[in-house]
């Protein structure tokens, strides 16, 4: 089973190599080839969960001929594994979920452009997943910020032009900050392999020498990758870019885009600076406090919104604050926490912009609420999609969402120092959570006659098995979540 | 305030220079300007790194006369990344400035706020 070990770079190749197959592809053959890659992919992704599970240890993959400290590498175990194969699920689904509106949104001439973004996105995001090396990781971020406002842009109209270089802004300046703090870490450190990286950190925190140069270093790292994430006080881009563009876009830019940084993040910590150098430092609770933030001006910005792509955007402001807000926790357990809370807002999201879609089609294609009345009965599989999302994004018990605020809690009750703040914005987010999805589920299930035609999804079978799918996905990961947790714990000590 | 203060002047040229760059970008109305801001922080940047793998007195990492001795050469893993650096931030600004004529072409105007109400107007 040794040739497993080529997997991870060998999807990133296949990944890249399809994106620029597609140049020349047409339309119909270039869907063909992003479906049968995400597919291997997913293939490949499963076999090396298997190999790194029954090896219980992650495996370290050398890209070319000169070894550590000085070549470049691939490090791959459980964790980085359950994300590849996530990553490709979701993808999958958004994409079926949104083909229908592709085809009405998109001219044929620009259908293969598509994919190639497509394509690079996912290689970019399995690049973030796997590398050990970080000058590779940001020349993929810089890769991934490029696709993403591609998947924006590929809609024109004004809205989307405005929101892609408001992105591109936001993002330009992730990065620098993120460069910038790459290199100081390399002049302290004399690395960029993070495995060295993070020797020389312990040898420099054990001798207390460059402890300022350290914790800048630190903070530049996170605050990049924290405004490419959309942490609360940089997420003005955000509403726009996931509002106006097509709908597969919106499902990917907001459970794949910002959870590749933020799996990037989780690999700094845990392998760059190390778990207790970034607990001991003070960024911890500079997070913290802007997490917590962000879950309630998030869910505010949500009630206040008229538009229902918008108002789910801004709930992903509201996300994004729980999944900071549990590393700010600075335990392990909020660390776990947090990365179920990324696998169970990235599945809840994507259902949820796919229905809302499906609910626009049979209201006239109006965004706003009062257009929406009864849309629920009109498209009963996209009523019965957004219900389940929204009653996962509440926390209903047997809905992901549920698992994830469970264990968000639990964190914070074993840490007493911020046990308190935690519990109680928790409870305010939940309930403003409550007030604008249980508004919406409402509106969509209130009886109203209207001109309206229904749709059959049955005729559509692209949307339907999309739909089902991300059910099926919430519920396995609010009821069966025990073994899920178990992995993502076992991959969390292999990680290190 | 160290006594490294003025040994590391070039250190801190770059981080000037970055301050710069990262106020254009962020606070500038007109997109040209923007984009120029963006330039002036990579280069920046760049500037940083290629002080920091400078050593006094020795040569570009380039094998010169035949002498293989590391001694001789200056550290080139900075060099390194600044070449890839520099290929991130052109494509970047390629990308920018192509957004930047969409957004002439359709409002006439390089100013992100006029479009902002405009489109407000327009009840997009």
């Amino acid at each position: 089973m040794e040739f497993i070990r080529n997997f991870p770079a060998l999807s990133i190749v296949l990944a890249m190599m399809a994106a620029i197959v597609s140049s020349a592809l047409k339309g119909k053959w270039a869907k063909w080839l992003n479906l049968i890659v995400i597919i291997v992919i997913m293939i490949l992704s499963g076999c090396v969960l298997v190999y790194t599970y029954q090896l219980g240890d992650s495996f370290v993959y050398t890209m070319g001929r000169f070894s550590a400290p000085w070549g470049n590498e691939i490090r791959a175990g459980v964790l980085e594994a359950i994300m590849a194969l996530f990553f490709c699920v979701i993808m999958l689904l958004s994409l079926l979920g949104g083909r229908r509106h592709f085809y009405i949104d998109v001219e044929p001439s620009r259908h293969s452009l598509y994919y190639i973004m497509t394509n690079l996105l996912l290689s970019s995001l399995l690049a973030l997943v796997y590398t050990n090396d970080l000058f590779t990781a940001y020349v993929f971020v810089e890769i991934n910020t490029i696709s993403a406002c591609g998947l924006i842009m590929v809609v024109q109209n004004g809205r989307t032009i405005e929101a892609a270089i408001r992105y591109m802004i936001m993002s330009l300046l992730g990065s620098s900050l993120f460069l910038i703090g790459i290199c100081i870490l390399y002049d302290i450190t004399g690395n960029l392999l993070m495995t060295s990286i993070y020797q020389e950190v312990v040898k420099i925190v054990a001798d207390g020498t460059y402890t300022v140069p350290l914790v800048i270093a630190i903070a530049l790292l996170t605050t990049g990758l924290a405004i490419k994430s959309a942490l609360y006080p940089f997420h003005s881009w955000l509403p726009d870019a996931y509002g106006y563009s097509t709908i597969s876009s919106s499902a990917m830019l907001s459970s794949l885009v910002s959870k590749g940084y933020i799996f990037l993040v989780i690999k700094i910590i845990f392998r760059v600076i190390g778990f207790t150098q970034f607990h001991d430092s003070k960024i911890i609770n500079i997070i913290f406090v802007f997490g917590l933030l962000g879950m309630i001006m998030g869910s505010l910005n949500a009630i206040w919104e008229n538009d229902i792509m918008r108002m789910i955007a801004f709930s992903s402001v509201a996300q994004i604050g729980y999944i900071y807000m549990g590393f700010g926790l600075g335990t392990r357990e909020g660390m776990v926490a947090a990365i179920f809370h990324i696998l169970s807002h990235a599945a809840t999201k994507a259902l949820l912009f796919v229905s809302a879609m499906g609910l626009r089609d049979v209201s006239g294609g109006s965004k706003r609420f009062i257009d929406l009345t009864g849309a629920g009965y009109r498209n009963v599989l996209a009523g019965v999609g957004f219900t389940v999302g929204a009653l996962s994004m509440v926390g209903i018990p047997a809905f992901s969402g549920f698992v994830s605020k469970l264990l968000f809690g639990q964190a914070a009750v074993i840490n007493e120092g911020k046990m308190l703040p935690t519990l109680i914005v928790l409870a305010i987010s939940t309930v403003l959570n409550a007030i604008y999805f249980m508004k919406t589920v409402i509106r969509i299930y209130t009886k109203e006659e209207t001109e309206y035609s229904t749709i059959n999804e049955l005729k559509h079978p692209n949307y339907a098995i999309s739909i089902t799918m991300f059910i099926v996905l919430n519920l396995v990961l609010g009821l069966a979540s025990e073994p899920i947790l178990n992995l993502v714990e076992y991959g969390l000590v292999m990680f290190e | 305030m160290g006594p490294n203060f003025i040994a590391n002047y070039g250190e801190e040229i770059a981080m000037i220079i970055f301050g710069i760059g990262f106020t254009n970008l962020l606070l500038q109305q007109n997109m040209i300007k923007k984009i120029i801001g963006l330039n002036i922080m990579d280069t920046a940047i760049y500037f940083f790194l290629a002080v920091k793998g400078y050593i006094d007195g020795r040569f570009a990492p380039i094998i010169k006369d035949g002498i293989t001795d590391a001694e001789m050469y200056i550290n080139p893993i900075p060099s390194g990344l600044v070449l890839t650096g520099i290929v991130v931030s052109v494509s970047v600004t390629a990308l920018l400035l192509s957004l930047t004529i969409r957004m002439y072409q359709r409002y006439h105007t390089l100013n992100l706020d006029e479009v902002s109400t405009q489109l407000r107007k327009e009840g997009l």
